[in-house]
């Protein structure tokens, strides 16, 4: 039987052997596709449709699709990208800094979270692209050499460090992630019958064979790139939110960006995570692996964040009257009473109060709260996104540009496009690919000596590898297998 | 809020008591006491030797007639969009006429009323107001805030002062003019020469014929780019090419900018800073620390376009309240 530890909750329940884990989380990929995933991939197809057509209408039309104007440059093009960006930086926290912190907890949901990071940076990667007005021409911003007398491009640009930011964070994650995905990928390769599903992840697992040396070299690979994904988690947002830092716009030319945009990036990522698992759980009846435990850490982390995020904005109220620059304070008072002032009092009352919410036990343990928490956050990180944006553009310094931004439905298409693209990569790789790391989960269960940890216990799948009738001598019934042993007395 | 350094004026009263107190110059508390924000510095600057290519409006003469916005589109080929884009903000003028109306109320309501109250309550002019026309375009900063953003470096700095915009190079992001202040930069939204949606009110770039109305000196630019004022640099080099086919340097007044060209009450002046005969140094000499400022000083973008005070006729030291109209 598994051993249950009497101080802590239990990171796998339900008394599962091995087998257990495997045959859960492989039968989702084994078995035909069920009529929920088809419907809702039905409709992130149909919303993928959606996106198409608003880039196409980008594409040959132009920029003037959107709403945007001669004040308000950047409006819902780069509030997208930047909400994308950082729904991505949960899944890295939780493969990478989880795993340098020990915290065997991220096991069950790591793979889902990268998952969802490279998606969402998949996403995100379309705003910087699509919101050009020539994206055939976005090669001019690769460093590479020519006939120009080797013109290069504009190293001081905030624009340009994105460029490498999401492109190095993109390439680690889908490193990371691969990785992690080969030893499942020989699982499933290992149990497929049909002829296609064998030749597919025979590839994909790279003749992966379980020996000693693979799982060696699998361990320190893991641990380099969480060493190499983890500054990545604090560099890429800090680098997203010095478009608006370095800039001399109000409202956008402070400090505090860094630090702020990376708190919120993991907030909102968390509650993505959250929004996911809590859907993927049930669906595919992973309650027992993604428990209520891993829940309220997450709406944990969700808080800290969130917190640390209206710490932020209290910050910034207070820097703006402290400064007694004219047109900081003025900035933030249109913020909150100006025509947007409606998209601002969303911002506070979704960021700042609801995660404040998971104080209360009876919050951070209920899935029906934690949904709906995790969808309020995601709106309102959105609107903080669309409020820095947008409401600090469309009055800056001299009055006789100020304007107002609406979007057409062009800008709202593309990003509920991005939305189907983002379902859409997510429900093929639920059902193509294993949800959670078995691996890792396998790591983290725990067995006594006595009833061996291969294919024992309540659901026996194959015969007995150890036999009852001799236990090893020096095992107690009830101590784990980890206990210290002492080979003196053997000798006695 | 309180925005005096973009737009001043003062009474001719004041202004012969003391001509040196006319204009609000935005000073930095530093530790060697207030200096102006030019002194407050990280950059190094660039260094001019040869010409160094400025204006100067002048507020007291500018009547606001808007020949100098006209003047800039004939020369510089610039689309016209039609109402239904400049109801959306997507004009294409390179230039345009800032107008700052005056207001019943005033500075010393802040006791009785409060800040926000007062401002809140002079954003409505008054019904006869008064107004100063303050024309707007590219201010060819020395610390450009446009030119460190664009990934590209589609917008560069010439060795003549000038903000150099390079079509060919830019790929829209869009990202210049949301860092300019001033708020002169254009995007291209659309395709205003080929787009059937503009065939109608810019009709001249659709025809060969209608083409023949074009400046051959100017490009016109494709959708997605961004563009501004150039300050006429086609008009710059063909001076100075003139100029050195003839061997010797550009006369002071050979070469004008389309806007300068246009004005009826030459309020734009235009000419090299760096020639100290010019009409342009002689001027900012002589207004220096009087009439002379810059907008938005105190952010030391340092532009190259100076504005000069607009002087009020009257007696009276203060402005007198506004009779019920």
């Amino acid at each position: 039987m598994q051993h249950v530890s009497p101080v802590r909750e239990p990171l796998v329940t339900g008394g599962k052997t091995y087998h257990d884990v495997t045959q859960d989380i492989c039968y989702q990929v084994e078995a035909a596709p069920n009529i929920r995933w088809m419907g809702a991939l039905g409709v992130s197809l149909i919303l993928l449709g959606v996106f198409f057509y608003s880039v196409y209408r980008t594409l040959w039309y132009g920029i003037g699709e959107w709403g945007l104007n001669k004040t308000i440059g950047w409006a819902w093009d780069i509030t997208n990208f930047v909400w994308w960006v950082g729904i991505g930086h949960a899944g890295t926290l939780i493969s990478a800094v989880l795993l340098l912190f020990r915290q065997k907890w991220r096991s069950s949901i790591n793979r889902a979270a990268e998952a969802m990071t490279i998606f969402a940076v998949i996403c995100a990667a379309m705003f910087p692209v699509l919101h050009m007005g020539r994206p055939w021409l976005a090669f001019y911003v690769f460093p590479l050499q020519n006939t120009l007398g080797s013109l290069w491009a504009n190293f001081n640009s905030p624009l340009l460090w994105d460029v490498f930011a999401i492109s190095t964070y993109f390439t680690v994650s889908l490193v990371f992630w691969y990785t992690g995905l080969v030893p499942d990928f020989a699982t499933i390769r290992d149990r497929a019958k049909g002829k296609i599903a064998k030749f597919s992840y025979s590839m994909l697992s790279m003749g992966w064979t379980g020996s000693a040396k693979h799982w060696s070299r699998y361990e320190t690979v893991s641990l380099i790139l969480a060493g190499v994904s983890t500054p990545l988690v604090l560099s890429v947002h800090t680098i997203v939110s010095m478009d608006f830092a370095t800039s001399v716009v109000p409202g956008w030319h402070t400090t505090i960006f860094p630090p702020y945009f990376v708190a919120g990036a993991i907030f909102s990522g968390f509650a993505m995570v959250l929004t996911l698992m809590l859907i993927t759980r049930v669906v595919f009846k992973l309650e027992d692996y993604i428990t209520l435990e891993h829940i309220a850490l997450m709406n944990k982390i969700m808080m800290v964040t969130g917190s640390i995020v209206g710490v932020a904005y209290i910050t910034e109220f207070f820097i703006a009257w402290y400064s007694q620059v004219e047109y900081e304070q003025y900035a933030f008072i249109n913020r909150a009473t100006g025509p947007y002032w409606w998209a601002y009092a969303s911002m506070m009352t979704c960021n700042v109060i609801t995660p404040q919410l998971v104080w209360f036990r009876r919050v951070r343990y209920s899935i029906v709260l934690t949904f709906i928490l995790s969808i309020i956050v995601n709106i309102g990180m959105w609107f903080e996104r669309f409020v820095i944006i947008v409401t600090s553009l469309h009055r800056d310094y001299l009055p006789s540009s100020w304007a107002m931004f609406s979007p057409t439905r062009i800008d709202v298409g593309v990003y509920v496009g991005t939305i189907g693209l983002f379902f859409t990569l997510f429900l093929l790789f639920a059902k193509f690919f294993p949800v959670i790391n078995m691996a890792e989960v396998k790591a983290i269960l725990k067995y006594t000596v006595n009833d061996g940890p291969t294919y024992g216990g309540a659901n026996e799948g194959g015969g007995r590898l150890t036999s009852h009738t001799s236990p090893a001598p020096y095992a107690t019934p009830g101590v784990p297998a980890s206990a210290p042993v002492n080979y003196d007395k053997q000798n006695d | 809020m309180d925005r005096h350094e973009v737009v001043q004026e003062n009474t001719l009263a004041k202004y012969q008591k003391n001509p040196k107190e006319v204009t609000e110059y935005e000073l930095i508390a530093t530790p060697d006491g207030l200096e102006k924000p030019n002194k407050v510095s990280l950059w190094q600057d660039y260094q001019y030797n040869d010409h160094h290519w400025g204006m100067a409006i002048d507020l007291n003469s500018c009547i606001g007639c808007g020949s100098c916005v006209i003047g800039c589109q004939t020369e510089n080929n610039i689309a016209v969009v039609g109402k239904q884009q400049v109801i959306n903000r997507r004009e294409m003028h390179w230039m345009r006429i800032d107008r700052y109306y005056s207001s019943n109320h005033h500075e010393d309501e802040f006791e009785k009323n409060g800040k926000l109250k007062t401002y809140a309550e002079m954003e409505d002019p008054s019904d006869n107001p008064q107004v100063i026309f303050q024309p707007m375009m590219c201010q060819h900063c020395n610390h450009a805030p446009c030119e460190t953003v664009c990934p590209v470096l589609a917008t560069t700095h010439s060795s003549e002062g000038l903000n150099q915009m390079t079509y060919n190079r830019c790929v829209g992001t869009r990202y210049c003019a949301n860092n300019c202040p001033y708020k002169v930069r254009r995007f291209n939204w659309f395709s205003y020469y080929s787009n059937e949606k503009f065939e109608d009110v810019n009709g001249h770039m659709f025809t060969d014929l209608g083409r023949m109305v074009l400046n051959p000196d100017v490009t016109v630019r494709a959708r997605g780019v961004m563009e501004k004022c150039s300050m006429c640099v086609q008009r710059i080099q063909l001076g100075k090419l003139e100029a050195k086919k003839q061997k010797r340097r550009p006369k002071d007044g050979e070469i004008v900018t389309a806007c300068a060209q246009s004005c009826p009450t030459e309020a734009i002046l235009f000419g090299d800073m760096r020639d100290p005969s010019s009409r342009l140094s002689q001027l900012l000499r002589r207004e220096d620390g009087e009439r002379a400022f810059h907008v938005l000083d105190s952010i030391n973008v340092q532009p190259n376009i100076t504005y000069l005070t607009k002087i009020r006729n009257g007696s009276a030291e203060f402005f007198p309240a506004e009779e019920n109209a």
